[in-house]
């Protein structure tokens, strides 16, 4: 966990007193909503289709139990008893009304939590891995970084205008589970031929209606160099990002229409003047930072304790879940434990305000009082000892959270689509429900393997689609909706788009059509054990194509 | 419109002088960029201060043969949601140390006054009624900064370490209040 000391917990009732400021201006009538409109996204409120809609951060995914007691706290007396976790470590709030926004805030600031930032033409939301600190493929704890990048870029004074938002995420393992290849500025560790450890530095990633796999421009950034490169990045784009056109605003347009080679030449000629002013780092800063993040006093445990295999064999379910749900730690004896919020029916990423109370109290018992949130929209207990994975198993079957499912068909990323968002065509959720629904059978889902679907219901792409396995995105023609089909796409370290299956499909006939193309997959794969995307890749897609629209 | 200046709302001596309009002696003005480079020679050998109404999508860099000579740059802000001046603005404070008067003029709101100082703007034509007045408790509201900039405030990085403020690049002067 990282402990905010006086100057973060400062700046945070701070922002909360000028938000309370900005609010009474707007409900007097001193503030038109247009000017008000980008004051309240630059604090995460957004006006949805019903009501106003607060995205609250989740800095790098970690949240701590208190934290997510106050975010039930938020549920119960500010909404309607439940939240939705993004694919962007936040959470989010749809039913929050806006005279009660300053004392959610201020609710929020008492545990060090805020929603600056996560919305706006800002730096958003500094993201990572979601294993952070306990991967075992990590080079170091990317987290660190992560905070360095919070602070510099909260409330920057430069940067709080770009031309449009503006994303950037974190990787330190040999497994990119932060996506860091679709952000705007993608980051991974990596050790030169000297052992040094930097930064990878990757631009112009991003999904959208225009979307872009990050080009490399720097391969080897020093850490000390972090702040004034992404500056350096930062004010070229504030200055040649296009403004003419919102779709054309994200910076990976710029580095397309310019071409990378360009692009970084021009950074590095920005970066020239300000690599060795004062955002040049002092490993006293960091060391200090780094300070701020304490880990568990663990104790020293043997891996696979014999209660752990004697319940394996006992209980076929809990044996499921522990293959499925259970990863390995750094630590030997421990385990990390993902919560799956994908159960079957239920919208993707949603937890009630009883859930969080309940997985708050769990982490105090079994996981040293921490959480984190992925992208995927599932929650993980970073700290489990293996020896009591059994009884934890348990507890989280009767909050209906160890649904075996994870990486699975139905782990199903998904944005609120037509049901809540004022931008979607079509909606997502019950598309995620339903396909939820096919696939239910564990057994079923087992034999398919690792398969990532992503639902956006608009172009925005919020849901992800090009980089999910089978990507559905919806459209409107005519008043209908219609889902296009993908095959192909991932946002892990070998990252690429979605290839278009064919046509778009009638909302009634999704589900049929990735059931089509599951049982193709299941017949045409090598072995059992060749994955889907890895299948896809091998035959093309030609083969589904065929498939699916000779039957319609 | 209102002009602040110090934190305090003061009178306007410079007038804007439109490109076909002559140039009156005896006062302070500020003209475009295109009558600027046209004239820049001529201009800069006035006795009164001259300034330069500058654009943000043409390159500031282009002022820079100038500047020791310039008495203020106004950069805009055509809408207060268009953020290139910013970086414009830090550019001529920290690059180039222009220690002249920086104007921020256009679209420019209560709720940027402070994002405006702190990249070094230190004159602020002010068009909603009541901001001019509301200029130093909005710029006062935070006491934490976490950006190194020209304005000298020390980051919360270095307060923690029990260190001064960064130095301030050379030829910069700090525009703290």
């Amino acid at each position: 966990m990282y402990r905010y000391d006086d100057f973060d917990q400062t700046l945070v009732h701070q922002r909360v007193a000028e938000f309370r400021d900005q609010v009474g201006r707007r409900l007097s009538g001193a503030l038109t909503e247009d000017e008000f409109k980008i004051l309240r996204l630059m604090n995460g409120v957004y006006l949805q289709l019903h009501a106003y809609m607060l995205r609250i951060a989740i800095p790098y995914g970690t949240l701590s139990s208190e934290q997510m007691r106050m975010l039930a706290h938020v549920a119960r007396r500010y909404d309607r008893g439940y939240g939705h976790f993004t694919t962007r470590q936040n959470i989010q709030f749809n039913w929050i009304k806006l005279e009660e926004m300053p004392d959610t805030l201020a609710d929020l600031a008492g545990v060090k939590m805020h929603a600056m930032q996560t919305s706006g033409n800002c730096v958003r939301n500094i993201t990572t891995d979601q294993w952070a600190g306990v991967a075992a493929d990590e080079i170091e704890d990317p987290r660190i970084w992560a905070e360095v990048l919070r602070q510099y870029s909260t409330l920057h004074p430069e940067f709080s205008f770009l031309p449009r938002k503006f994303k950037i995420a974190i990787s330190a393992a040999a497994h990119d589970r932060a996506a860091v290849a679709v952000h705007d500025i993608g980051l991974r560790m990596v050790r030169n031929s000297a052992g040094e450890v930097g930064f990878e530095v990757q631009v112009g990633g991003g999904l959208g209606r225009t979307p872009f796999i990050g080009k490399v421009i720097k391969p080897f950034l020093p850490k000390r160099d972090l702040l004034s490169y992404v500056e350096a990045v930062l004010r070229v784009y504030n200055q040649y990002g296009r403004r003419d056109n919102i779709y054309k605003a994200r910076i990976k347009i710029l580095v397309h229409e310019l071409g990378a080679e360009k692009f970084g030449a021009e950074v590095e000629k920005e970066w020239a003047t300000i690599k060795d002013s004062a955002l040049a780092l002092d490993p006293a800063v960091i060391a200090d930072v780094a300070e701020r993040f304490t880990y568990p006093d663990y104790e020293r445990l043997e891996d696979n304790p014999p209660a752990l295999a004697r319940a394996r064999q006992e209980d076929r379910a809990f044996a499921a879940w522990l293959d499925n749900s259970v990863s390995n730690h750094k630590q030997p004896g421990y385990a990390i434990v993902t919560l799956s919020l994908k159960p079957v029916g239920a919208p993707p990423g949603d937890a009630t305000a009883e859930q969080m109370d309940a997985i708050a109290d769990l982490a105090d018992r079994y996981s040293f009082g921490e959480i984190r949130v992925g992208h995927e929209q599932n929650l993980v207990l970073p700290h489990v000892a293996q020896k009591e994975l059994p009884e934890l198993w348990q507890k989280l079957e009767a909050h209906g959270l160890a649904t075996p499912n994870v990486g699975l068909v139905s782990d199903i990323i998904a944005c609120p689509g037509l049901d809540y968002c004022s931008l979607a065509n079509a909606r997502s959720i019950p598309v995620a429900q339903e396909l939820t629904q096919r696939f239910r059978d564990h057994k079923l889902a087992s034999t398919i393997g690792r398969l990532h679907i992503n639902i956006s219901g608009c172009i925005n792409a919020c849901g992800h689609h090009h980089v999910g396995h089978i990507g559905i995105l919806g459209v409107e023609k005519n008043g209908e909706e219609f889902y296009q089909i993908t095959l192909g796409g991932r946002a892990d370290e070998d990252a690429r788009l979605g290839t278009l299956l064919g046509p778009a499909v009638r909302y009634g006939e999704v589900a049929d059509v990735v059931e089509d193309v599951v049982a193709a997959y299941v017949e045409l794969r090598k072995t059992p054990q060749e994955l889907f995307i890895d299948t896809v890749k091998r035959i093309g897609i030609e083969p589904f194509k065929e498939r699916v629209y000779a039957a319609r | 419109m209102q002009l602040v200046k110090s934190g305090r709302i003061v009178e306007d001596r410079y007038v804007r002088i439109a490109d076909d309009a002559p140039i009156p002696d005896g006062v302070a003005v500020i003209v475009s960029d295109a009558r600027f480079l046209a004239n820049a020679g001529a201009l800069l050998q006035r006795v009164e201060p001259v300034g330069v109404l500058w654009p943000n999508n043409r390159p500031i860099e282009a002022l820079a043969p100038y500047l020791g000579r310039l008495a203020l740059v106004a950069l805009a802000f055509p809408g207060f949601r268009d953020g290139r001046a910013y970086s414009q603005a830090r550019i001529l404070r920290e690059r180039y140390g222009f220690g002249g008067e920086l104007r921020a003029t256009g679209q420019v709101l209560r709720d940027q006054f402070l994002f405006l100082l702190r990249a070094g703007f230190d004159s602020f034509e002010v068009s909603k009624e009541g901001d001019a007045a509301a200029f130093v408790g909005s710029t006062r509201r935070f006491d934490v900064f976490y950006q190194p900039t020209g304005d000298g405030r020390a980051t919360a990085f270095r307060r923690r370490l029990g260190r001064p403020p960064q130095a301030v690049p050379a030829g910069t002067r700090a525009h703290a209040l």
